[in-house]
């Protein structure tokens, strides 16, 4: 059942892979057996009550049938109970690899690749597609060699006990796994629409949930409920269309097993009245129909799950395939960032490959060591994008980027990602205490290092303010401070790397133009030989940059300092007006 | 310190995180559940079980669903009878079969005919047998099916419509998982647990009758090994039931790690972070399968604890019979059937044990469902008229008689908000507004400004009633906002909010969200008005592009011109913007001033902005600090006062 490259996570685990089944044969071994033991018990009763056997001599052969049957249980559960540590074992400790690995190839994923998956699924895949192949997996261990095993064995056991009439199960038992088959291959497809239904309402409920709000002040309920109630029919008929073929399963088997009952009966008795059979061994006959008929049936429903850990294996391969597609492998180990010159050299770069419409066009700019850039644009325009490609979040199509001279992609990703300090437009906190979101920066940072950039930021004194001051417990995504502050800390955390070039993406805009200032002024002292890209909404917060690069529609259409770009730009005088209109009427 | 985290830290601080739990686990998860045996879920807890009364209330509750059709319930209960009847009759039937074989005194051929007549007689309850295991399960299958849709539906239609405080009090993972997880496990119940139970008690009923019908010795030894196996299998259920809590709160924590790292995976980028999150990731990683190891091995050993048990006992009533049939004469027949019979006996009790733990987590799902349903929804009609007619009164807090609310008449709504001494907190002990007043008259600007927290979104908040005042009131047209019905209300009042939400469907389809009479001419002429036509046509299906995945496709500037077109095409006299522009850069803003101008023209608009500029405009901008209107004027006066509005604006004080 496993596809190729999972043997990565079976092999350490070999040994418990192969003594779980191994034990759990012992009880199949026991299961045919027991019913033989019996049928020795039936006939001596039957010989005693023909006379051929004295009392005391029948009760001897009973009683130690009894035992044996006795030592046997007790075999089977010693044996059953190690299947299944073993089992649980195997399958637990090959889950784990398995979390891990995917785990970390989602870390050395592109956006690019992110972009594929949404996060949503990724956690899914990481979490609940893994189990429902864990369980897959735990369950193969112990009834792969166990149904299979009854079957045979069953067959075995009833040509010995009587080859003739056995020829009655062996017509059965490939009707019956056509039947079988048939039903699962008509309703494997109908459980996949199922499926996509199901996904269909999740979607839904989870986007009401999230847009209660609007949901609400447009007065959309009973649109919202009306339309669920027709996703959720759709459910409903695509899981009984499922559903009707698979109830029959057990009616059909136990028609099956009927039949066959009745059939053995017939005939076994048949022979038992000439004399040619014993009633012990029509008995036994009867059981190891049964046997054999449930082994059947669990067959189908390993198959049966079989399917559902594929859609689940399917689902992790395609993450686990998914070709990495930024990679540091040409990166040279010695390669650091030193000085913290930025260039772009003709750097194009679009999102999706089949649209015409470049993101970044034709892009050139350099910045020295220690440089103040601003960039300033319109929404949509790609400030985002150009500055993400130095850290090396995206890949150019056309171009290059050099840091310090070299091309970004001769740095190993922690040597330039050292190098570079990013403050995200999206600021993301995690759960733990600000002191520990800020050492994200550096771990190994001394708390004066930690006041110092706090003050940098601006955030030394609302920290301060709080009952824990450093130590205090963030909220998921840090819910418990003001977007402000939320972008205070981001920057600090960003500082306490020491970078050599340090990019604020939008990072001030919940900040007031005061404490922007502050920040701006120790940014300008403190930070003298970092080199600065600060793209920002307002003319202020670049003003006194050492550089402005205007862009529009992922065109370059200005580039120089304030005054000379008031008088060549005009995109930037429009800009300009925008924002400073309002004060002149002031 | 703050190096790296134990593992015991690690979980602890993960824990709590994963907003959605996961649904999986389930050792061995689908249980085989054949005669096979094997482990299924095995636990069930003494602990889980909730008050008597409570669970009895649950049971009734879940009943209801299912008992729409009671003809149809009757069938089944019929035919599980039936099948139930016909399986141990048919078993009996060996008995008087295989003792006429062997029976020496009769003739050959009169065994033969009563054998022949025998299997005629088999083959009849066999039929009987399988045409009322098929009828059960189909018609289960209905009702089962039924039953969740009915459960989703009210549960979708609840949700609908209970107050945006609860959806503000509870986490959407935590409401999704009512949706999935739990109504899951109660489809399980219904599909499938329900009918064993019942089908389970019945064969042990009538297994036990024939048994002791056929020989007492023989029964009394079987019966004595019931107590055994249910206890065995209760202590091995209730200490996996602890260790199962253990494996959920670590595979909730492992959920709540990894959405928090991809989550911020362009964070853990930027900071070269990947091999911290992949060593604690491991650590976690391996702390759930230590606890999988010992959740899932006890349950494991379910199966084969409790089969090879009553494989014990198979071998004593098997000897024993046998001794019986020696010395006291007990028939080969008897011997057989009992034998076949205890083998039987201990499958439905096997079955119901392994049982126990879907049914417990279905009443506990169910609890979790029937909770959200009984909550309280939101009133739609008017709120309480005064038994004589008369508008309800403000609440306390002082109120000019000439200001008393006027009745709801039905008349279109103009406009005219006010505010009279409107006291608020989101949790009593908290107030976040102090004695609000103010008003806007038709056609009127109003700003909010003011620090995160103020209280700005709150206002607006209690405009439109998605939470309700603590003290004084709020009219529209002289007439308390209570005592409109709630969707004319909120009909009449549009709102752009800070978090823009779009759905899945086409822009057209999304826009037209705001009046969904609205033709495509309305519609693209509201995206005009909101400048979101010039991006519009530059998508690659102009307005028939499908938006996905709350609209990832589009910058987030985009998506506000969206929210701004949508609430554009409504015909609402009241229009509230609540920092609707905070990601379109100035340039932007400005193009869409022109349209936003118009669309205020006639409608009293409520605007709550960071950036000043664009408030400046304003009738009159309330400067809110600490839930208190501290200043109040046009710009031009306040600015003018040199206040808190003054520095702000010229960037000397501190926003936060």
């Amino acid at each position: 059942m496993k596809q190729e490259g999972y043997w990565k996570y079976i092999k350490p685990y070999l040994s418990a892979f192969i003594i779980g089944p191994i034990l759990m044969l012992v009880e199949v071994v026991g299961e045919v057996v027991m019913p033989k033991l019996f049928a020795v018990m039936n006939n001596t009763v039957v010989s005693y009550n023909a006379n051929r056997l004295s009392a005391a001599d029948a009760n001897a052969t009973i009683v130690g049938n009894g035992l044996l049957m006795a030592g046997m249980a007790v075999l089977m559960f010693i044996g059953g109970t190690g299947g299944a540590y073993f089992s649980v074992r195997a399958s637990s400790k090959f889950a784990c690899d398995l979390r891990k690995d995917v785990f970390n190839h989602i870390q050395n994923f592109s956006f690019e690749n992110i972009d594929k998956f949404s996060t949503g699924s990724l956690v899914t895949r990481t979490t609940n597609d893994i189990t429902q192949l864990q369980n897959f997996v735990s369950m193969i261990l112990r009834m792969a060699l166990r149904a299979p095993g009854m079957m045979i064995g069953g067959i075995i056991m009833a040509l010995m006990t009587n080859a003739k009439l056995a020829l009655i199960v062996l017509c059965m038992v490939p009707i019956l796994a056509i039947a079988i088959a048939l039903m699962l291959w008509f309703s494997f497809p109908l459980f996949q629409k199922m499926q996509t239904k199901l996904d269909n309402l999740n979607t839904k409920i989870q986007e009401n949930l999230t847009n209660v709000r609007v949901v609400k002040s447009f007065v959309r309920e009973d649109y919202e409920t009306d339309k669920f109630k027709e996703s959720n029919k759709d459910l409903k008929d695509s899981t009984m269309a499922a559903m009707k073929i698979m109830i029959a399963t057990m009616p059909v088997m136990t028609l099956a097993m009927n039949v066959t009952t009745l059939a053995i009966v017939w005939f076994g008795g048949k022979r038992v009245v000439s004399g040619d059979m014993t009633v012990g061994d029509l008995t036994a006959f009867i059981t190891y129909i049964t046997q054999i008929l449930s082994s059947l049936m669990m067959l189908s429903m390993i198959i049966m799950n079989a399917s559902r850990a594929m859609a689940s294996s399917k689902r992790i391969r395609a993450v686990l395939n998914e070709e990495v597609t930024l990679t540091d492998e040409n990166g040279s180990e010695d390669l650091k960032v030193e000085h913290g010159s930025v260039e772009f050299k003709d750097v194009c770069f679009r999102y999706y490959k089949n649209t015409d419409a470049w993101v970044l066009d034709h892009i050139s700019f350099s910045a020295k060591p220690g440089e103040t850039v601003g960039i300033i644009g319109s929404t949509g325009c790609g400030k985002t994008t150009l500055v993400s490609m130095i850290p090396r979040l995206y890949d150019p199509d056309e171009g290059e980027i050099l840091v310090d001279g070299k091309n970004v992609k001769d740095y190993k990703f922690t040597n330039l990602r050292d190098g570079v300090g990013m403050v995200l437009q999206k600021n993301v906190l995690f759960s733990g205490s600000i002191e520990e979101n800020l050492r994200w920066g550096n771990e190994d940072a001394t708390d004066e290092e930690i006041r110092q950039v706090a003050k940098v930021a601006q955030a030394d004194k609302f920290i301060d303010s709080f009952d824990d001051g450093y130590g205090m417990e963030l909220g998921q995504g840090g819910v418990n401070v003001s977007g402000g502050q939320k972008q205070r800390l981001c920057i600090a955390r960003a500082l306490l790397k020491n970078p050599k070039i340090i990019i604020l993406d939008d990072s001030t805009s919940a900040v007031d133009t005061a404490t922007e200032a502050n920040i701006r002024y120790y940014f300008a002292n403190d930070l003298k030989d970092t080199t600065k890209l600060i793209i920002a909404q307002r003319i202020g917060s670049v003003m006194e940059a050492d550089k402005i690069i205007v862009l529009d529609e992922g065109r370059i259409v200005g580039e120089g300092k304030h005054e000379e770009l008031l008088k060549t730009c005009v995109a930037y005088r429009e800009i300009y007006a925008s924002q400073m209109e309002n004060r002149k009427e002031a | 310190m703050a190096k790296r985290l134990s593992e015991e830290e690690l979980l602890k601080k993960y824990e709590n995180v994963g907003s959605v739990q996961s649904s999986g686990g389930g050792p061995g998860g689908p249980g085989p559940g054949g005669p096979g045996g094997g482990p299924g879920r095995g636990p069930k807890g003494e602990d889980d079980m909730k008050k008597p009364s409570q669970t009895g209330d649950t049971i009734k509750r879940l009943a209801h669903y299912i008992a729409g059709n009671k003809k149809w319930l009757a069938l089944v209960a019929v035919c599980l009878l039936g099948y139930s009847g016909a399986t141990l009759a048919a078993s009996y039937l060996l008995r008087p079969i295989l003792n006429t074989l062997v029976d020496s005194s009769m003739t050959m051929w009169s065994r033969l005919t009563y054998l022949g007549e025998m299997i005629g007689v088999m083959a009849a309850v066999y039929a009987v047998a399988v045409v009322c295991n098929y009828l059960q399960s189909r018609i289960m299958l209905s009702i089962s099916q039924s039953a969740l849709q009915k459960l989703r539906n009210d549960l979708f239609e609840k949700l609908e419509h209970l107050p945006v405080r609860y959806y503000d009090q509870n986490s959407n993972g935590d409401l999704m998982s009512r949706f999935t997880n739990d109504v899951d496990t109660i489809g399980e119940l219904l599909n499938s647990t329900l009918v064993q139970l019942v089908s389970g008690v019945i064969s042990i009923v009538g297994t036990l009758c024939i048994m002791l019908y056929t020989n007492w010795i023989l029964t009394i030894i079987t019966i004595i090994s019931i107590p055994i196996i249910a206890k065995l299998g209760g202590t091995i259920a209730s200490r996996s039931r602890k260790y199962y809590t253990q494996q959920q709160a670590a595979l909730g924590a492992v959920n709540g790690y990894v959405e928090e790292m991809v989550t911020g995976q362009k964070v853990v980028k930027v900071f070269g972070h990947e091999e911290t999150a992949k060593d604690e990731f491991g650590t976690l990683s391996d702390a759930l399968q230590k606890r999988q190891m010992s959740a899932q091995f006890l349950s494991a050993c379910m199966g084969p604890v409790m089969g090879n048990f009553s494989q014990l006992t198979y071998a004593i009533t098997a000897t024993v019979g046998a001794v019986l049939c020696i010395t006291s004469g007990f028939d080969i027949g008897g011997l057989t059937i009992f034998v076949n019979y205890s083998r039987q006996f201990s499958r439905p009790i096997n079955e119901l044990s392994q049982q126990m733990n879907t049914i417990f987590s279905a009443l506990a799902g169910a609890e979790r469902v029937f909770t959200v349903l009984d909550e309280e929804p939101e009133q739609l009609k008017p709120m309480d008229v005064n038994a004589d007619g008369t508008p309800i009164q403000p609440l306390p807090g002082e109120i000019p008689p000439e200001d008393a609310p006027k009745p709801y008449t039905g008349e279109p709504m103009q406009g005219y908000v006010r505010l009279t001494n409107v006291t608020f907190g989101y949790k009593p002990e908290k107030t976040i507004l102090k004695e609000i007043n103010c008003y806007a008259k038709p056609g009127q600007k109003i700003a909010f400004v003011g620090s995160t927290g103020a209280g700005k979104t709150t206002i607006t908040n209690l405009i439109n009633r998605f939470y309700e005042v603590n003290q004084g009131c709020i009219t529209i047209d002289g007439i308390d906002v209570r005592n409109y019905p709630l969707d004319v209300l909120r009909k009449n009042i549009a709102m752009v909010l800070q978090d823009t939400h779009l759905f899945t469907g086409t822009v057209m389809e999304n826009i037209r969200y705001g009046r969904p009479d609205a033709t495509d001419e309305e519609v693209i002429e509201a995206a005009k008005l909101a400048s979101a036509d010039s991006f519009i046509q530059r998508l690659s299906d102009g307005y028939d592009t499908m938006l996905e995945g709350d609209g990832a496709n589009l910058s987030q500037g985009q998506r506000q011109l969206l929210n701004i077109a949508r609430a554009a095409v409504t015909t609402a006299p009241i229009l509230i913007l609540d920092e609707a522009t905070s990601s379109v850069d100035t340039r932007t803003e400005r193009h869409i001033e022109i349209g936003l101008d118009n669309l205020m023209a006639n409608r009293t608009t409520f605007v709550i902005a960071h950036r000043l500029s664009t408030v400046r405009n304003s009738h009159a901008i309330m400067v809110l600090e600490h839930g208190e209107i501290i200043e109040r004027g046009t710009h031009d006066e306040l600015l003018a006062m040199g206040g808190r509005y003054y520095n702000l604006y010229t960037g000397k004080a501190e926003l936060s």
